[in-house]
């Protein structure tokens, strides 16, 4: 196979770290290849440098065997290299077509020619199979099409080689599978498609080759066929891996929490509610995991559960107690403890210091205050003990919590959480953007948490965590609960369906349309 | 030891480099403008501390700096930027002029000393800080951002003083044609702290001040509510902190500090109100605690070194001709300098570190 990209002994420190140390990579034409690594692995910033946003310190660019050099991604595209981002990089009120040819525009007589850019946009997406609306407004779009523009813009600039940047984080299974659908496509004609991944099972899926990469380091190269998940694990992470979560059958108790046609209203101007009229309850000692891309209410149904956001609607009691439109403060007394969704904005201040942070919602208490007044010895104290029991990896109880790795900030998090008595845990995405052996060590904690008979809400996007953990299943879709399942008794395929909003019995709703589906129909089934 | 050393004096090298390039900046004007830096700079240091009047004089100035600086960094560490020292510290001089007057006549008969004092002085702070709680609580119920509505805050505070100096409360004696109030009575008045000096008994409290604002930031509850709402009201609002109250009581107490600076004024040193007294200081405070990186300790220096400036002017301009606009110049190149930290670390290869001061932020933040 001919290598249309190389990279041969590339070398970057950012500030003494080194973030790629002697990375060689080489991107046949025509082929898959993924580049599979936890967070901090490296492969962003290798990517970043493919694409000419970062220089290396050392090594050499290849593109089609002849040496290059990238001062800037003008110059990558100019080479045929183009880039899908996590975050998708276009403007909401234009058009698909607008949005495509944006920095190219087709002109006549100095005025954009919205007609050719519009058929050129249309002949393209024939030609590769990428099936979207030239004239449908991008905010109309679900997030799969969305990500086909993305591709779109970057065919558009003759890209021949494609970087796919974690390009499943945002999908649902099925988009999932419809991207790879797309890209096999791709392939077909010719493209070359790099895609970062750190999913074992997308690697599977749909590589072609893979090249593993450890702190900052390439430590391996497979071919999918002639590996598996636990193989590929091992070489990413450098040890074996449980990727079971290994827990005895729940025992529930009494009801802890129970949510009553919850309404939440949307953010200003998105109109509609965010959550609507959802029912269910978690009783001590069971995981209910609420599964659902992202966006469909999960973040507001969480805010308004942990008295972070006003409900609309309904009601939330705890211990059949009324705690709706409860304080924070209030709810942290009565035994919730939260591991936020979004660590680095509401679980942790980033400038204070794991001690500090330890205590977040517990300083104003003995032993912590007395009488208002803080008390160093005791927050030391109390941080030195949950560095050491839940395995936090830092210098000391002084150490900047921001100094710290995504995965030890959420054990941070977790620790204090769970370092009080707690009745409720309310866990969202809570291994979002942590490696693997953090992963392992946080579902463990999250399953003690149940079997010491707390009740546990657990909302994540990752249907792998939501199925390893739960005991019952509930699916959100546009703001509703659309099903509740014994997690034993649904398949993968099932919830990938349902997350989709394809309701059992139901046609699949159209791709690319921006119609609206009936929501929360199943909700009243949800206390089965 | 060696790492206790540093971490007491590592914060001051950013500050004291910035004071130092604007002092060298200033030397290269006084240069341009005819003058021998070098000479001018020694005159303002004699000015400044040459002579046990000249030290008085710097602590008398030092005295509302450090107020109003406090007032300023307390609010800085609550994420609040807090424009209105000024009309604040107006409020409370003029609190403090009602007390010192008005107030015996209200009740019928002299107070005593130890009871008038605290009470001007009081009062003063509670004007100061109700002035301030109004932004405050428009920030916290309303939205709106605290550096617009103490901006406008400070016009209506001047505006309705300068009205109550030229009205109400102004001296009645028939020679006078000045917009300030009666003398306040000898009961209100903060003694000196040596006799023959203007110095006096405010200054120190100022310290005290200092310590106490120091104290309850880094040692109570309290202060971990503060500084938890300034550094990230998202996670103070999930650590279950009642972020809009602890937003209204942070401004109300970062008023109080000012309005104490405006009372000390009016009973240590004018014993009446006068139109314009302050020359600033409530502008000056927010130069101060920048310099001072909004640290009680750093505020006290920085309060220091700029009084010293003010105080040693004079002198320069007697001794060497130099215009004492020179040390505004100078201000304005610290206060850039501090503000634009990039630049000085830039200059002289100095990495970043250390707790982030949120100086401003955007609407809804």
């Amino acid at each position: 196979m001919k290598a249309v990209l190389e990279a041969r002994g590339i070398t970057k420190r950012f500030s003494g770290v080194l973030a790629n140390d002697r990375v060689d990579l080489d991107l046949g034409e025509g082929e898959i290849h993924a580049l599979l690594g936890e967070n901090g692995a490296g492969k962003s910033t290798l990517m970043n440098i493919l694409y000419g946003l970062v220089r290396p310190d050392e090594g050499e660019l290849r593109r089609s065997g002849r040496p290059v050099s990238l001062r800037s991604p003008s110059d990558a595209i100019a080479l045929g290299i183009g880039m899908v981002h996590q975050h998708f990089m276009l403007i909401p009120v234009f058009t698909v077509a607008e949005n495509i040819v944006l920095g190219a525009e087709p002109v006549r007589r100095g005025l954009l020619d919205r007609g050719s850019a519009s058929a050129e946009v249309r002949g393209l997406s024939a030609r590769y199979g990428l099936d979207v609306d030239p004239d449908a407004r991008v905010e109309d779009l679900p997030v799969g099409v969305q990500q086909r523009v993305e591709i779109l813009k970057a065919l558009y600039r003759k890209a021949e080689i494609l970087i796919l940047d974690e390009p499943t984080a945002v999908l649902t299974p099925q988009e999932v599978d419809e991207l790879f659908r797309v890209l096999r496509g791709l392939t077909s004609r010719g493209v070359s498609v790099l895609f970062i991944t750190h999913k074992l099972r997308e690697v599977l899926a749909v590589a072609d080759r893979v090249t593993v990469m450890r702190a900052g380091k390439v430590v391996g190269a497979a071919i999918p066929a002639e590996t598996d998940e636990r193989g590929l694990a091992a070489m990413m992470v450098g040890r074996e891996v449980v990727l079971q979560v290994s827990k005895a059958p729940a025992r529930p108790k009494a009801v802890v929490l129970e949510v009553e046609r919850l309404g939440v209203a949307g953010r200003r101007g998105s109109g509609g509610d965010a959550v609507r009229d959802v029912s269910f309850s978690v009783r001590a000692g069971e995981i209910l995991g609420i599964a659902g891309v992202q966006g469909n209410g999960q973040t507001e149904l969480v805010e308004a559960v942990t008295g972070l956001s006003p409900a609309r609607d309904g009601r939330v009691l705890l211990r059949g107690r009324d705690v709706t439109g409860a304080l924070p403060r209030a709810l942290i007394e009565r035994g919730v403890s939260h591991v936020p969704e979004d660590r680095q904005r509401h679980g942790l201040v980033l400038s204070y210091s794991v001690a500090d942070n330890l205590v977040l919602c517990t300083y104003h208490r003995a032993p912590f205050a007395v009488r208002g007044v803080l008390r160093d010895d005791a927050r030391e104290e109390n941080a030195r003990r949950l560095i050491k029991a839940y395995d936090i990896r830092a210098p000391g109880p002084g150490t900047p919590v921001s100094a710290l790795s995504g995965g030890n900030q959420q054990k941070v998090i977790l620790a204090r959480e769970m370092s009080r008595p707690v009745e409720l845990l309310v866990a969202s995405q809570p291994t979002r953007g942590v490696d693997v052996g953090s992963i392992e060590h946080i579902h463990r904690e999250i399953v003690a948490a149940r079997d010491a008979g707390a009740a546990v809400l657990l909302v994540s996007a990752e249907l792998d965590e939501i199925l390893a953990l739960s005991d019952r299943i509930a699916v959100m879709y546009r703001g509703g609960l659309v099903a509740m399942r014994d997690a034993g008794a649904v398949s993968r395929t099932e919830l990938g369906m349902l997350m989709a909003g394809v309701l059992p019995g139901e046609a699949a709703p159209a791709p690319g349309a921006g119609e609206e589906a009936a929501p929360a129909s199943a909700a009243g089934g949800a206390e089965a | 030891m060696r790492d206790k050393l540093n971490r007491l004096f590592a914060p001051l090298l950013l500050p004291a480099l910035s004071v130092f390039t604007a002092m060298v900046l200033g030397g290269v004007l006084i240069a341009l403008a005819g003058g021998n830096p070098l000479e001018a700079y020694a005159g303002m240091l004699e000015g400044a501390f040459g002579s046990p009047r000249a030290v008085s004089e710097t602590l008398v100035w030092a005295t509302p700096y450090i107020l109003a600086g406090l007032s300023v960094s307390l609010a800085f560490r609550g994420g609040l930027f807090n424009i209105g020292a000024e009309g604040q510290l107006a409020f409370g001089a003029l609190s403090a002029a009602w007390a010192g007057h008005w107030l015996p006549r209200l009740v019928g008969g002299g107070l005593p000393a130890a009871l008038h004092v605290p009470l001007t002085l009081l009062l003063g702070a509670l004007a100061g800080g109700l002035w301030a709680a109004v932004p405050g609580w428009i920030k916290a119920r309303a939205g709106g951002h605290e550096v617009i509505s103490t901006i406008m805050l400070n016009y209506v505070a001047l505006n309705v003083v300068s009205f109550l100096l030229n009205g109400p409360m102004k001296d009645p004696t028939a020679a006078n044609v000045l917009s300030r109030t009666p003398l306040i009575d000898e009961s209100a008045r903060v003694p000196a702290l040596v006799d023959g000096f203007r110095l006096h008994w405010g200054f120190p409290l100022a310290l005290l001040a200092a310590a106490l604002v120091g104290w309850v930031l880094q040692r109570t509850a309290f202060g971990f509510e503060i500084r938890t709402a300034g550094q990230s009201p998202d996670a103070a609002r999930y650590a279950g902190v009642r972020v809009g109250r602890t937003v209204i009581v942070t401004m109300a107490l970062s008023g109080g500090l000012a309005g104490v600076a405006g009372a000390i004024e009016v009973s240590a040193l004018h014993h009446r109100h006068e139109l314009g007294f302050s020359q600033g200081y409530g502008f000056d405070a927010i130069a101060i605690a920048l310099l001072g990186k909004a640290h009680p300790g750093g505020t006290v220096l920085a309060a220091l070194l700029f009084s010293a400036m003010r105080s040693g002017a004079t002198r320069m301009q007697y001794l060497t001709q130099v215009p004492i606009d020179v040390i505004s110049v100078i201000q304005a190149l610290i206060l850039l300098f501090v503000a634009a930290d990039t630049l000085v670390r830039r200059i002289y290869r100095v990495r970043a570190r250390g707790e982030r001061l949120v100086l401003t932020r955007g609407w809804g933040g």
